[in-house]
């Protein structure tokens, strides 16, 4: 289990004179539950696209479940991908859909897919353009997880559905993972449910990774120190520091510290939930927690 | 009404705003049922892939709960079977606890009298344990925070 699900090296993608991505490397390891965030426009659907051979890149190369090129038929076997608008052909029906997708694949799984379903309580005799977005979203899934595949990986798969759906598609993903234990890399607008659900964590803005790592470290390795404003500077001064608010009396300072972090006499510290560390990240786009030491804005 | 099928006699739920991590939640759910006798020596604790697949959370959170729980001497893993009660909590436990509640409630009396309010009281006693935890009291817990990865395939019923 302890591979690599995906490994970009230089990965770039050029649209016209516009950089979708660039120089992308990052290792992913498998047996995770990566969340992919970002603003719109950040790279994310682009990064993804690449990493399931849909998209050839512009620069560099990428990598998937260790060795395989993205796109290579091998990759294509054991990779599975679910699409923002959950490709399906609305005229056909549930049992005509997975008969598509038995044909279109080398690996397929017809019990599972079929025992999934019926768990769901979709019915394999209704018409796909009949389906909530809810089942829609679980059929797309079901066909993905047929294909028994290593890696899985989910664009924006919670965008469309309704709180109810999304409880119920992410509690879907989450018994596939501890049944099968398949990686699976998704991109998701909805930071506040990744903590739930994500193990790791990448965080890409301007076409570039600024934040990258396991959940557990990034958010052990983070948290708020509060105490008075007259001792920030040398506080600061102590560790980087991702995030720095001062009123006249009182400083919070959001700081990155590995190993013993003694807290300065006078000082509190605070722990951070991820949903605060990703959007301190967003807003802060000079800032970087990469692994290994890099450059902290203030 | 929802009856839940699976082995154990309880179920979980999570509270998402009350900052306690999941892991933790899960840890201090069991330790309330084993208080409660809600659970006994014996009995099995909730399936991975069913906590999982109702509460739509990561297994490794699940698997890291149990694994705190084994830790602490009260559940054990049967390979291949689930996760089992081994140890109810000791009811010497809960008299230490009256105990501590007694002067708890004589402390914040004082603190009353000094003119704390509750919100006051809460701030005093959490700086007092971050201070603890500063010391050096805390490491337990920091350990346990950590290098529990990639063991998910572990444990799964």
């Amino acid at each position: 289990m302890n591979g690599v699900a995906i490994e970009a090296t230089d990965l770039g993608k050029r649209y016209g004179r516009t950089w979708a991505l660039r120089d992308c490397s990052l290792t992913i390891p498998s047996g995770h539950v990566v969340g992919l965030v970002g603003p719109n426009g950040a790279g994310k659907t682009t990064f993804l696209s690449m990493a399931v051979g849909l998209t050839p890149p512009t620069t560099g190369e990428v990598r998937v479940l260790g060795r395989h090129a993205a796109g290579s038929p091998d990759a294509l076997d054991m990779v599975a991908f679910v699409a923002q608008d959950a490709a399906l052909y609305r005229n056909l029906s549930v049992a005509e859909m997975l008969r598509v997708g038995r044909s279109l694949n080398r690996r397929w799984d017809e019990a599972s897919a079929r025992a999934r379903l019926a768990e769901t309580g979709i019915p394999l005799d209704r018409r796909i353009g009949a389906l909530s977005g809810g089942q829609r979203a679980q059929v797309a899934l079901t066909l993905a997880l047929a294909k028994r595949p290593g890696l899985l990986v989910l664009d924006e798969p919670l965008a469309a559905l309704d709180p109810l759906a999304r409880h119920e598609f992410m509690a879907s993903l989450m018994a596939a993972v501890a049944d099968d234990g398949v990686s699976v890399v998704f991109s998701s607008h909805v930071v506040a449910e990744l903590e739930r659900v994500c193990d790791y964590l990448v965080v890409v803005q301007d076409g570039q990774v600024q934040v990258s790592g396991s959940v557990e470290e990034l958010t052990y390795e983070h948290h708020v120190l509060v105490g008075p404003a007259d001792q920030a500077d040398e506080v600061a001064s102590l560790f980087p520091v991702v995030r720095d608010r001062r009123a006249f009396a009182q400083a919070h300072l959001l700081v990155r510290a590995t190993g013993a972090h003694n807290v300065p006499p006078g000082w509190q510290r605070h722990p951070v939930t991820l949903e605060e560390l990703v959007l301190t990240y967003m807003r802060e786009p000079a800032a970087a927690a990469l692994p290994g030491p890099k450059a902290v804005a203030r | 009404m929802d009856i839940d099928k699976g082995p154990s006699p309880i179920v979980f739920r999570l509270d998402p705003g009350s900052g306690v991590p999941t892991y933790l939640q899960l840890v201090q759910q069991v330790e309330q049922a084993l208080r409660l006798g809600h659970l006994q020596v014996g009995d099995q604790l909730p399936r991975v892939r069913d906590v999982v697949g109702g509460l739509a959370i990561n297994p490794n959170t699940v698997l890291k709960a149990y694994r705190e729980l084994e830790h602490r001497g009260l559940v054990a893993g049967r390979r291949g079977q689930g996760t089992f009660v081994e140890r109810a909590l000791d009811r010497a436990g809960l008299r230490e606890q009256a105990g501590l509640r007694r002067s708890l409630l004589e402390w914040m009396a004082a603190a009353d009298a000094a003119g704390l309010d509750d919100a006051g009281m809460s701030a005093l006693f959490t700086a007092a344990l971050q201070d603890r935890h500063t010391a050096g009291h805390g490491e337990r817990d920091d350990r346990n925070e950590r290098g529990e990865r990639n063991e998910r395939t572990e444990g799964i019923a």
